[in-house]
């Protein structure tokens, strides 16, 4: 162990303070700010509240908390069986799939926006109007970090040899992946819904430039421009919910692996 | 094993290709394609105005935006992630900084316009505590809703997620290179000139060109900040398909969005080259 | 392969003085006192966790001792940082550059030290040579195998011409068979070059094959140190007694400087009970079985090692030992047989019960 010098100790430490510095003041501006009233400066909880009252903002708000929870079913209907397939049935397309998966990394949201409004017209015309139709682009976007987070979890079990034992124990296709491999990639299919979830609360683009005014970014920017309190506390409120989704996926881990263990 | 056996397994893979298909390729190729049309028939009109001078000063801002957010968002995160990779896994500093990195690196464009102005805007916090403390006015003309502005909060986003990126790089500078360095008669400089520096050196640049190519390609945070003109390549195409200033220029957008993939992808391309040789020394 | 070398130009005496490292409750190191000689080879033996490789790491100037003396020649080294020392160490795996090719790794502390490239080169090209590795200078190290990034790693730490190579379990990390192969590789060049050595290893078969001498070390202290055929005859403790070679433990009575045991009048080791009842810890290859006359005991099984035959007995008052015999003699034996155990060593180690 080589010891570092005095010297830099000093350093270090002012580096975290001057980092947390940094990072944790725009975090208590937004509490700041949300909580004070504009015109007077003195601390209010209005703008809080009308993350209740307002009927626009709730409604926007459940709106979207709905359309994490449909990405999430999708995209996990849509990659975990695929996912699982290459492994048990196709490994030469593991790197096809994993390049396409990727993909969105390199085609930036905005370009698939300005190309996606034919598609989007066929969706309407099936599907109808409402917002929840964003949830066929949502699975795109948040393809590479769901990709990713399965990907670790598969590649953390030997998938291929628990299929195996489970067929030779007579169990179906439908077994094994729900019964078998599905309740040893929890980490992976947590991880994945994390990333959905904050991306989908967080997503304007689409919903700006596709015009879907009934999602909760595209309302807390349209208040923004009248009533800055209160589009702050929704962001701030959007941040805390991801953050406490965060532990919450972080300790039902810990007790699943301790769980394990035992 | 007849021919249609082989293909069987295959078979399972058609409901995600096919979802690929519709959802991501054939926007793709839609905005390729209608970067060569104008009225509906072939035509290089819009790809030759991306060589206009207001559309190159657009680029060029983007890729400067871009740039100077990348840069300075790499060598901060590189030297917090320096701070914290000497500390075992189970220090208190380092797991708060590895899950800080996780969170903030997914705050999204949204909330992060929204932090910027509730902290340096018109009203902003910090804005009236120095006015009320020390008398400066630094909201000015309102820089933080202009380039300046864009790249600060841009760094904000930057350094959480080159952290997220280079840890594990650093992580892979094994003790014995040094212990073996520092035996052969190496001073800290030396070992840090001659053998970490060359090691780190692909997995930084790759870093930082990722750095890029998500500044590059980042939409809301600017959508929100700046409501008025297009500096950047992504609010002009906002502005081509809602038709505020032109109308019915919706080949231009195109042609601006296919602009964009033609960089992101360069950018990638050589991100992904860097990538396999810091992870061959890297291992 | 253990010949004493003759005085070394190149070598250097080594002096560690009763050193002591704690690391929290941990002691690690529990005032180590040992004296190297010039061109000469020691090998630290030890279980994990009994401070061979904390002495290595403290010699090197890696670690930091809490009390005692280092030094090097007739210099004081205890304070001197880790990279004015010279001395060449070879870690356990993954010490190469991974960027530089082989020859620049070789090269790397000759470039620290200023010499110009073609000097350096030259030199680097020279112990390739020296190790065997001549045609891989321009390979990288991801291109070698284990065995063959170790014979650079040692290049590497020769190319200085160091006081002092240190060698940290080098062979841990590699197949058996590359084991065996380096071991007297790595002997070969030291007696070439005649560098001052120290080994450090947890597997004594190493340890007995290479060194001038073995230190055996346990919780900390060096329970004996002395030339191989020594340690494994007469060891001092019970714990190198057992921890070096098989031991079988045969019930002995002991007085007036001899034990009985199975019949026979054996001198005592030193460090011995002096009277009374005891263990007596004796070698297999000491023991002798015979099919014929007065029987003391029955063969349970016989394992065929090739040259050699290990031959477990059940002795008539139910102890178990294990023989080591001539494969011609074990042939015959079978499963059950009445059979005679005698033992015919030059002297046991007998301790407490």
């Amino acid at each position: 162990m080589i010891r570092e010098s005095g010297r830099f100790r000093v350093v270090r430490y002012v580096a975290y303070v001057v980092f947390g510095l940094f990072f944790l003041l725009p975090l208590y501006s937004m509490l700041d700010f949300s909580t004070r009233d504009v015109a007077t400066g003195a601390r209010t909880g209005k703008a809080w509240a009308a993350l209740v009252q307002d009927e626009v903002l709730r409604a926007s708000i459940v709106t979207s908390i709905l359309l994490a929870v449909l990405t999430t079913v999708l995209m996990l209907a849509l990659l975990v069986p695929t996912m699982i397939w290459v492994r048990l049935r196709v490994p030469q397309a593991s790197r096809l799939i994993e390049f396409l998966c990727l993909l969105p990394l390199t085609i930036p949201p905005l370009v698939i926006v300005v190309g996606i409004s034919n598609v989007y017209a066929w969706v309407s015309y099936l599907f109808g109007n409402s917002a929840y139709t964003l949830t066929f682009v949502y699975v795109v976007l948040v393809l590479p970090y769901s990709y990713r987070a399965i990907d670790s979890a598969l590649s953390s079990i030997n998938v291929v040899t628990l299929a195996e034992a489970a067929r030779s124990l007579g169990a179906g296709w439908s077994t094994v992946i729900l019964r078998v491999i599905l309740p040893n990639i929890t980490s992976g299919v947590t991880n994945a819904t994390f990333v959905t979830v904050a991306l989908v609360l967080g997503e304007y683009t689409f919903t700006s430039l596709l015009n879907f005014p009934q999602t909760m970014p595209y309302v807390i920017a349209a208040i923004g421009k009248s009533d800055a309190p209160v589009s702050v506390a929704a962001a701030l409120g959007s941040l805390i919910f991801a953050t406490l989704l965060l532990l919450l996926f972080s300790l039902l881990g810990r007790r699943n692996r301790s769980a394990k263990e035992a | 094993m007849s021919k249609l056996s082989k293909a069987a397994p295959w078979a399972g893979l058609l409901p995600f290709m096919i979802y690929l298909v519709v959802f991501l390729l054939a926007p793709t190729i839609t905005v390729v394609v209608g970067a060569f049309q104008e009225d509906g028939r072939f035509s290089l009109v819009n790809v030759n105005e991306l060589f206009s001078s207001t559309l190159l000063t657009v680029l060029w801002k983007s890729v400067l935006l871009s740039g100077v957010s990348a840069i300075v968002g790499a060598v901060l995160g590189a030297f917090l992630s320096y701070l914290i990779v000497t500390r075992p896994a189970t220090s208190v500093v380092r797991r708060v900084v590895t899950a800080a990195a996780g969170v903030l690196a997914q705050f999204g464009g949204l909330s992060l316009a929204f932090a910027f102005i509730a902290t340096l805007g018109f009203s902003g916090i910090v804005t009236k505590a120095v006015s009320s403390s020390l008398g400066l006015d630094i909201y000015g003309n309102g820089w933080i809703y202009a380039l300046p502005g864009l790249t600060l909060v841009y760094t904000y986003f930057q350094i959480p997620l080159m952290v997220i990126v280079f840890l594990p790089a650093l992580d892979g500078v094994r003790p014995q290179w040094r212990e073996a360095a520092v035996s052969l008669g190496a001073s800290t400089w030396q070992y840090w000139r001659q053998v970490a520096a060359p090691l780190l050196t692909p997995a930084f640049l790759g870093a930082l060109l990722l750095l890029f190519a998500n500044a590059f390609a980042a939409y809301a945070t600017a959508a929100i900040l700046v409501s008025q003109g297009q500096p950047i390549t992504p609010l002009f195409i906002r502005a081509a398909l809602n038709s505020e200033v032109m109308l019915g220029r919706q080949n231009l957008a195109f042609a601006l969005a296919f602009e964009m993939v033609i960089v992101v992808s360069i950018v990638m391309a050589a991100y992904a080259l860097l990538l396999r040789r810091a992870s061959r020394w890297l291992r | 392969m253990t010949t004493a070398p003759e005085a070394s130009s190149t070598g250097v005496g080594v002096s560690l003085v009763d050193l002591r490292r704690t690391y929290g409750t941990l002691n690690a190191l529990d005032g180590l006192s040992l004296e190297m000689a010039p061109g000469e080879m020691v090998v630290l033996l030890g279980p994990s966790g009994c401070g061979k490789t904390t002495a290595l790491r403290i010699l090197a100037g890696l670690d930091r001792a809490d009390a005692g003396e280092v030094r090097v020649g007739d210099k004081e080294m205890t304070h001197v940082p880790a990279n004015k020392r010279d001395m060449g160490m070879v870690f356990q795996a993954y010490s190469l550059f991974p960027h530089m090719t082989v020859r620049d790794n070789v090269a790397f502390g000759l470039r620290l030290r200023g010499q110009d490239k073609g000097k350096r080169l030259k030199r680097a090209d020279d112990m390739l040579e020296l190790v065997g590795l001549a045609k891989f200078a321009n390979r990288f190290a991801h291109q070698l195998s284990g065995g063959q990034q170790q014979r650079v790693a040692l290049a590497r730490a020769l190319a200085i011409e160091p006081a002092v190579l240190l060698l940290d379990e080098p062979l841990s990390a590699l197949d058996a068979k590359v084991r065996v192969q380096l071991r007297d590789e790595i002997r070969r060049v030291q007696l070439d070059v005649g560098t001052t050595t120290l080994f450090v290893t947890h597997d004594q078969e190493e340890a007995l094959a290479v060194a001038d001498r073995v230190g055996v070390m346990n919780a900390g202290r060096l329970d004996q140190i002395a030339p191989p055929t020594e340690l494994y005859a007469r060891p001092a403790t019970r714990f190198v007694a057992e921890f070096v070679g098989l031991s079988n433990r045969l019930a002995a009575d002991v007085s007036g400087g001899g034990a009985t045991l199975l019949g026979t009048r054996v001198p005592l080791l030193d460090g011995s009970v002096e009277s009374g009842a005891g263990h007596a810890l004796v070698r297999p290859e000491a023991l002798a079985v015979a099919a014929d006359g007065e029987t003391n005991a029955r063969v349970v099984s016989v394992a065929f090692l090739g040259p050699i035959s290990r031959v477990q007995c059940r002795l008539d008052d139910d102890q178990i030992v294990i023989a080591q015999v001539a494969s011609a003699v074990a042939a015959h034996l079978v499963q059950d047989q009445p059979v005679r155990v005698d033992v015919s060593a030059d002297a046991v180690l007998v301790v407490p019960d």
